[in-house]
């Protein structure tokens, strides 16, 4: 006897630019005015330009730990920018521009990177997490923040973001399920960079697509064109969309690719992914495509993109400079910042160290 | 005043704060419509409505999780693990995010949560219900750990415990849930985190102990009382993490004399650390080193050697002995 189908699924692809920058899905265009697709242009550019600065800044010591993202700039920058400003983000620890463009002070991205506590201070304006280490963690995070928004009936949206290799992780799937079976407010943003460290997307998962996990969760899953800003804008700006309106999480699936290595930290690309792949990855470069959209409307020059730079590069040295600044942490300090109140002992162990009314 | 168990205590605690404060959510596998596994929120969803006290999926990193989401956008959660040997799945969001996010925030998020969850010996329970892995805890600075043994102190430490502003650990032993009744106040009260109750007065030796190990140290010090005529003063810690050690050091000064009791093994549990604090802050007035009466460093054992394997009182007052004739 043939067996009947229990369920059916599908995962849509999401293009509206091709490589060249020619639009490829008229219906998918969104609406957006000529400043904001400058403004993207300007948000892209920039994230660039901080890459580049922030590999050679790592190089000199001058940074920390740090995960490039030049590739990654639409996925990136897209997403963000379909975002209100009070949504609540909850980044994985390459998503520095995404937290930038929320209102994270671009000094304190510095400090986070160097090791500095101010670095995770931040500002009570802004509705962003400290960037995560623990892939997965924020993941399971995101439906307390939408459940929060809920409970308040807020007409807010938790966003969270991980890579390729985070889908493989317990903590993924938990919070997308968490927050299908609340029907919560949330955006789950995968990152498909097509490696996690040296370890190619094929040997994370025989799925075809990551975006179909959100099959297991029982929420719609979407894989969008990441090279491609106006998708990533456009998926990213529906599920936004959705999730305010009440109608529960989506998980987003965007195809990207880092140019550079995993992190500043020893990992050399060169190891594990060939130049082909690479050049190939060259070609699908979201700002080559953009900039071509933007200059067939008239909307941008290479004069304009020159400029920007500049612009760009005193914003960061300014940046630079505020976190040079910065005072220095002293271990008292982070005693004292464990609790509300110090606990007995740790003031005792305080007192150690400063060698004030020990016992 | 009315005669409660701890698990109406804890339930009556919990009450309490969901009336007080709207910010309190409770939460967990099973503890909505259903009231708990035990019992401890029974009738809470009914009274406060499912957006105070609901039922979520049966995965502990997301429960955890959701708290630490919750604290971050300024709720009270009070999560419940179903079993404290499931806190393994938990573990990232306990030791790995909540407890360190006011410090990796310099004080801009805080996590007031308070993680319930039962624990305990000598219930026969299947595998990993019963492991004391409070010890675990006790290394993971940013969190506290309390652990009442009766009625009474449940309720004053568990309102203490969601009124603090950090996160607390709260475990809850299976044994004493229902072992006896107390008289307990009606009306608030608290009990402060980090200070000991000394449950027996005595003068020759110190009992320092937690959880359900105060009953039998308690036996222990009777029996001990009756055939040398020697008094044992019993501390109940009440708190793990910190840990009370004035109250220890006072104890000692007049005893000279102490040995810890745990129901943990050996090498877990609080016993090191509590005996390190003596060696540092009481050494002058030790008479003898301080022995731990504690079960052997095994995987918790079968549920038919269980009684072998836990601390009796004829165990502790061997230990005593020993301390004693040092």
């Amino acid at each position: 006897m043939l067996s009947t189908s229990a369920a059916q699924f599908e995962v849509p692809y999401v293009q509206v630019l091709d490589e060249n920058g020619n639009v490829t899905n008229p219906d998918r265009v969104p609406s957006l005015n000529d400043e904001q697709l400058r403004d993207l242009m300007k948000r892209m550019v920039f994230t660039r330009i901080w890459d580049q600065r922030a590999i050679k800044l790592a190089r000199q010591g001058r940074l920390g730990f740090y995960a490039p993202v030049a590739g990654q700039e639409a996925s990136m920058i897209g997403s963000e920018f379909a975002t209100n400003k009070d949504d609540f983000l909850l980044p994985g620890y390459r998503d520095i521009p995404q937290c930038y463009f929320h209102g994270y002070p671009l000094h304190q991205l510095f400090l986070y990177s160097r090791g500095h506590q101010l670095g995770g201070k931040v500002p009570d304006d802004v509705h962003c997490m400290i960037p995560q280490i623990i892939i997965g963690a924020q993941i399971v995070q995101t439906p307390g923040v939408a459940l929060a928004f809920k409970l308040r009936g807020e007409k807010r949206v938790a966003v969270t973001y991980t890579g390729d290799g985070g889908t493989s992780q317990g903590d993924f799937y938990e919070g997308m399920n968490f927050a299908g079976a609340m029907k919560l407010p949330a955006v789950f943003f995968v990152q498909n960079n097509q490696y996690a460290i040296s370890v190619p997307r094929e040997l994370q998962t025989a799925a075809q697509t990551l975006a179909q996990k959100a099959v297991a969760a029982g929420i719609p899953g979407v894989q969008v064109d990441g090279m491609d800003i106006l998708a990533v804008y456009s998926v990213m700006r529906e599920a936004v969309d959705r999730a305010r309106a009440g109608e529960g999480p989506t998980m987003i699936e965007a195809i990207t690719f880092r140019y550079g290595p995993h992190t500043m930290s020893g990992d050399d690309p060169t190891r594990y992914r060939t130049q082909e792949t690479q050049e190939a990855w060259e070609k699908r470069d979201p700002l080559i495509r953009f900039r071509n959209y933007l200059v067939s409307k008239g909307l941008w020059s290479e004069q304009e993109e020159q400029a920007y730079i500049e612009e760009a590069k005193e914003t960061i040295n300014a940046a630079l400079k505020q976190a040079d600044e910065t005072e220095k942490m002293t271990v008292p300090q982070l005693i004292d910042s464990m609790f509300a109140e110090p606990t007995q002992e740790l003031l005792r162990q305080r007192a150690e160290i400063t060698g004030e009314g020990a016992n | 005043m009315a005669q409660m168990t701890m698990i109406q205590a804890i339930t009556h605690a919990l009450d309490l704060e969901l009336a007080r404060d709207e910010r309190v959510l409770v939460f967990g596998e099973d503890v909505g419509h259903n009231g708990g596994v035990f019992r401890a929120t029974e009738g809470l969803q009914k009274k406060y409505g499912e957006d105070r006290v609901f039922d979520t999926p049966l995965a502990e990193s997301g429960i955890i999780g959701l708290a630490n989401g919750l604290a971050v956008q300024g709720f009270r959660p009070v999560p419940e693990i179903q079993f404290f040997g499931f806190v393994f799945e938990a573990f990232d969001q306990i030791a790995g995010q909540i407890s360190r996010l006011r410090y990796r925030s310099a004080g801009r998020f805080s996590a007031p949560v308070t993680i319930r969850s039962p624990f305990g010996g000598g219930v026969h329970t299947p595998e990993l219900h019963s492991d004391s892995l409070e010890g675990l805890f006790l290394q993971t600075p940013g969190v506290k750990v309390v652990i009442p043994s009766s009625p009474y102190d449940a309720k004053g430490l568990l309102l203490s415990a969601i009124r603090d502003p950090d996160p607390v650990i709260f475990l809850e032993h299976m044994k004493l849930y229902r072992s006896f009744r107390q008289e307990v106040p009606e009306e608030e009260y608290t009990i402060p985190l980090g200070v000991a109750n000394v449950v027996r007065e005595g003068k020759d030796a110190t009992i320092v102990t937690y959880g359900a190990m105060v009953a039998t140290s308690v036996k222990a010090a009777e029996q001990w009382s009756k055939e040398k005529g020697l008094e044992a003063e019993v501390i109940d810690l009440r708190t793990i993490s910190p840990i009370d050690i004035e109250t220890i050091v006072k104890s000692i000064q007049k005893t000279n004399r102490a040995i810890v009791v745990q129901e943990a093994q050996r090498s877990a549990g609080a016993a090191a650390e509590i005996v390190a604090q003596i060696n540092e802050q009481a050494i002058y007035h030790l008479e003898a080193p301080v022995l731990r009466a504690t079960p052997p460093d095994t995987v918790y054992p079968f549920g038919m050697i269980e009684d072998d394997w836990l601390p009796t009182p004829q165990y502790i007052v061997d230990t005593l002995n020993k301390v004693t004739s040092l």
